[in-house]
């Protein structure tokens, strides 16, 4: 019987059980170190200069990977044995190490290169790439990479996101990308060190509509040329693989970026919370790209491509939300105040009560848009209604779960602060991710 | 995970839905205005559920009853009687709150007795039309305070006390009355009993003027030495003091998300008559982020994500209750998102239509009265964020008043 998944996530459980991080530390191939040029407009940093990524130049149809199989029509809200293998181990490693390590990633703007590793040897990327590319997947679960994203976020959302990107922009060639750009692009991500990448949406203004973008690409010739700024792009500074959203001749599009591309480079724009992805502008002067490089066929979807990403970030605060209902409630049971645990109090309770009522709720609105991408199903309506919800009940968590610590909670002594900076990107944030 | 509503409750929604087109929209104000007049047309209209019933529950339109999931085959995926229940109930209110509670036949004694009665007693209820009586004067979210007292004699129990608050009290067959057999012991001694109207010593004291679902007749009922026989108290005689209330509690982990059911179906009649309304003001497109729609636009998606996000709670609880799995969170989670949602949608609706909401042209006043009722009974919104807040947090009620 050939190894399917169950046996591919115990391989990769077993694995992080027995290996020895700071041994494989010595083999992982360092990254080249940043290049830091003086511009007019203050510190640019050149992107990391890409792998080669080859082509075979073969042609033939592209790897798309269907759902899991629904036998049944029943509402169920049961996961596989699968799934929660998954979980079980996302969610040991948000705790023993996403958690350990938030405060010191947040300070760092950077998801330390021991972590990473650590998060790749859970096989994540692995599970993210068709078989017939060197991956372990055989069928494209989004909601498996939605729990994956909540059970991280639980740690930190800082660093789940640093480490999700990469796993996006798999995700992203797995479901859009042509045969060539399959191949060229996606085979590395079945790497022993797979590249960093990242995705490109947002632009910095007010009011941004991820439909209405100002980043140009003009067709010339056989390439496009990119012009325009993109914000809170994670590991923007370390990516050697971009997905840029720009406006086509003919509507938003997406374009492959391979880091080091003339033209391409990220600047410095700190953020209020979610640091450690190490977010950072993407500037593109004239980037000249092949027009093959265009994301996907005509199947190209813009819309479900950006909601993807939306429901990303709405798995993202869910887990973070519940980080903070998971925090609040020990620490409202401990503290007291004339004469007994604040807890005892209604005014204390039911402000925990409202937390556990709307965190389920965004939990269902985020799983049921989820489901239904899955499925292959319309989700546009459901993918709205959820961020929609999600962004404005993750915040009163977020805020919440500060008022309810008091100035504990408004120090770095405790983690509540950082879930409130985080939380907060939950209305900002478009891309990025990728279900 | 598959969060749609099976193909198999299809048939159940459509009959229900009809039902509330054709048959409660078009009465919804006449019995608005006539409070306390019988609603003929129920009649009718019970006997079509009946006939859904018996041709098969899942057809049933609402009129199945709640009850104890019963599992056909181990580790297999239920979607049965609570989510059908819930499903026909939002139609129905989407219809008119009133009349469902109104309906004959399905009180919630029904659901009470569907619950916690034996298979006797079950057979001997059957087809019976069951009211229930909880509130007192004196004590309302507060159950463990009731003082209607159930003295033993010989094989009857001798109920006295006195009970307001009966939904469809007048007009049902029995009700399902708690009482204590002995209120020095708190809730443990606390019993339900099914009195059958025409028992000597049980009587009916007045009907309630209400500021909504004026459909549903609102009794208080005296008892003075009504002789009970020993057969009617559901569960058992015992005083557990280590159970509890939790015989007579677990009725509510069915009932809850049924309450909840009624708030989405009675929101889901603003929130669409209200979409009408502003069709030549809003584009319903759902590509703009929110903050860049319209005040207006950007409130009906609030509201309907709002809307959607406790449709789904409530399904998810009677789910969880259809397969046996420990609800009482989530049926009270379910109750205070739907009631507390349900409340502002219909009450937001009324203010977006203007003068035109606010007037008896138009149905969005009477939604937004009736739904006010949906965030009371059945436990407040503040105590079902007492029930949750005392299981997140590992509390009693002693320590969390």
């Amino acid at each position: 019987m050939a190894k399917d998944a169950v046996g591919y996530a115990l391989t990769a459980l077993n694995r992080l059980a027995s290996s020895e991080m700071l041994d494989k530390m010595g083999m992982r191939k360092t990254v080249e170190r940043l290049a830091y040029t003086l511009t007019k407009s203050g510190f640019q940093v050149l992107t990391t200069t890409a792998r080669a990524f080859k082509s075979s130049g073969k042609g033939g149809k592209p790897e798309r990977l269907n759902a899991p199989g629904q036998t049944r029509d029943l509402f169920d809200l049961g996961i596989t044995d699968e799934q929660q293998m998954i979980r079980d181990s996302m969610q040991a490693f948000a705790r023993d190490v996403l958690r350990e390590q938030a405060e010191k990633a947040d300070a760092a703007q950077k998801t330390s290169d021991e972590v990473v590793a650590q998060a790749q040897e859970l096989g994540l990327n692995f599970f993210a790439v068709p078989e017939s590319l060197g991956g372990a997947a055989t069928e494209r679960s989004t909601v498996t990479s939605m729990l994956v994203a909540e059970d991280l976020a639980h740690g930190d959302m800082g660093q789940a996101v640093a480490i999700l990107a990469p796993m996006g922009v798999a995700n992203a060639l797995t479901q859009w990308g042509t045969f060539d750009q399959q191949e060229k692009y996606l085979s590395a991500f079945a790497e022993d060190t797979p590249p960093l990448a990242t995705i490109a949406v947002s632009e910095p203004r007010p009011l941004f509509d991820p439909l209405q973008l100002q980043t140009s690409a003009r067709n010339d010739g056989d390439s496009y040329v990119l012009n325009g700024t993109k914000s809170m792009v994670p590991l923007a500074g370390e990516a050697e693989l971009f997905l840029v959203a720009a406006q086509a001749e003919n509507g938003p599009a997406v374009f492959i970026v391979e880091g080091g591309t003339e033209g391409l480079t990220v600047g410095e724009d700190p953020s209020m919370g979610v640091r450690a992805s190490a977010q950072r502008p993407l500037i593109l002067d004239n980037v000249r790209v092949p027009a093959e490089n265009r994301l996907g066929e005509k199947d190209f979807d813009y819309r479900a491509f950006v909601d993807l990403g939306t429901l990303a970030w709405c798995a993202l605060a869910i887990g973070t939300s519940q980080a903070v209902l998971d925090y609040v409630g020990p620490y409202c049971n401990e503290r007291t105040a004339f004469g007994e645990p604040i807890s005892h109090r209604q005014a204390v309770a039911f402000m925990i009560a409202d937390m556990a009522i709307e965190l389920d709720a965004m939990r269902m609105l985020t799983y049921r848009a989820v489901c239904r991408a899955e499925q292959g199903k319309n989700f546009q309506r459901e993918a709205h209604l959820a961020r929609t919800l999600v962004k404005d009940k993750a915040m009163k968590i977020g805020t919440d779960g500060v008022q309810l610590l008091g100035g504990h909670g408004f120090t770095h002594e405790y983690p509540v602060e950082r879930w409130y900076r985080d939380l907060r990107a939950i209305g900002v944030a478009f891309g990025g991710l990728h279900l | 995970m598959n969060i749609e509503i099976p193909k198999k409750f299809k048939p159940l929604i459509n009959n229900a839905y009809q039902v509330a087109q054709s048959t409660l929209r078009p009465i919804s104000r006449k019995y608005d205005r006539g409070e306390h007049q019988y609603p003929k047309e129920l009649d009718m209209l019970a006997s079509v559920l009946d006939g859904f019933n018996e041709g098969d529950p899942a057809n049933s339109a609402g009129a199945a009853t709640t009850g104890k999931g019963t599992k056909e085959e181990e580790g297999a995926v239920k979607n049965g009687s609570n989510m059908g229940v819930c499903l026909g109930a939002m139609e129905m209110c989407y219809g008119d709150t009133g009349f469902l509670l109104a309906m004959p036949r399905q009180g919630l004694g029904n659901a009470a007795i569907a619950a916690v009665a034996n298979d006797e007693q079950l057979e001997r209820f059957k087809g019976k039309w069951a009211a229930m009586a909880i509130t007192e004067p004196s004590c309302g979210s507060d159950s463990a305070a009731i003082r209607t007292t159930a003295k033993k004699d010989g094989d009857h129990y001798i109920l006295n006390g006195e009970k307001i608050y009966v939904t469809s009290g007048q007009r049902a067959d029995c009700v399902v009355v708690w009482a204590s057999l002995d209120p020095k012991l708190g809730r443990a001694a606390i019993k339900s009993f099914v009195v059958d109207w025409g028992t000597p010593g049980m009587e009916l004291a007045r009907l309630e003027k209400k500021l909504g679902i004026r459909a549903s007749d609102t009794a208080a009922i005296n008892f003075n030495d009504c002789r009970v026989p020993a057969e009617n108290l559901l569960g058992s005689p015992e005083i557990d003091t280590k159970k509890g209330f939790a015989g007579v509690m677990e009725t509510f982990d069915n009932t809850r998300p049924l309450v909840a059911a009624m708030a989405i179906g009675c929101a889901k009649a603003s929130l669409e008559r209200i979409k009408e309304l502003l069709k030549d003001h809003i584009q319903y497109d759902y590509s703009k982020p929110v903050d860049n729609c319209s005040a207006v636009e950007a409130e009906i998606y609030k509201m309907e994500a709002d809307w959607e996000a406790a449709y789904w709670l409530a399904v998810k609880a009677a789910w969880m209750a259809d397969n046996k799995q420990a609800n009482t969170l989530q049926a009270s989670i379910s109750k205070a998102k739907a009631g507390r949602v349900g409340n502002a949608i219909t009450l937001r609706c009324v203010e977006l239509a203007g003068t035109l909401g606010y007037t008896e042209d138009e149905l969005l006043e009477k939604w937004a009265r009736d739904s006010k009722i949906l965030d009371i009974f059945e436990g407040t919104q503040q105590i079902q964020q007492l029930v949750i807040a005392r299981r997140v947090l590992g509390l009693s009620s002693k320590e969390l008043k």
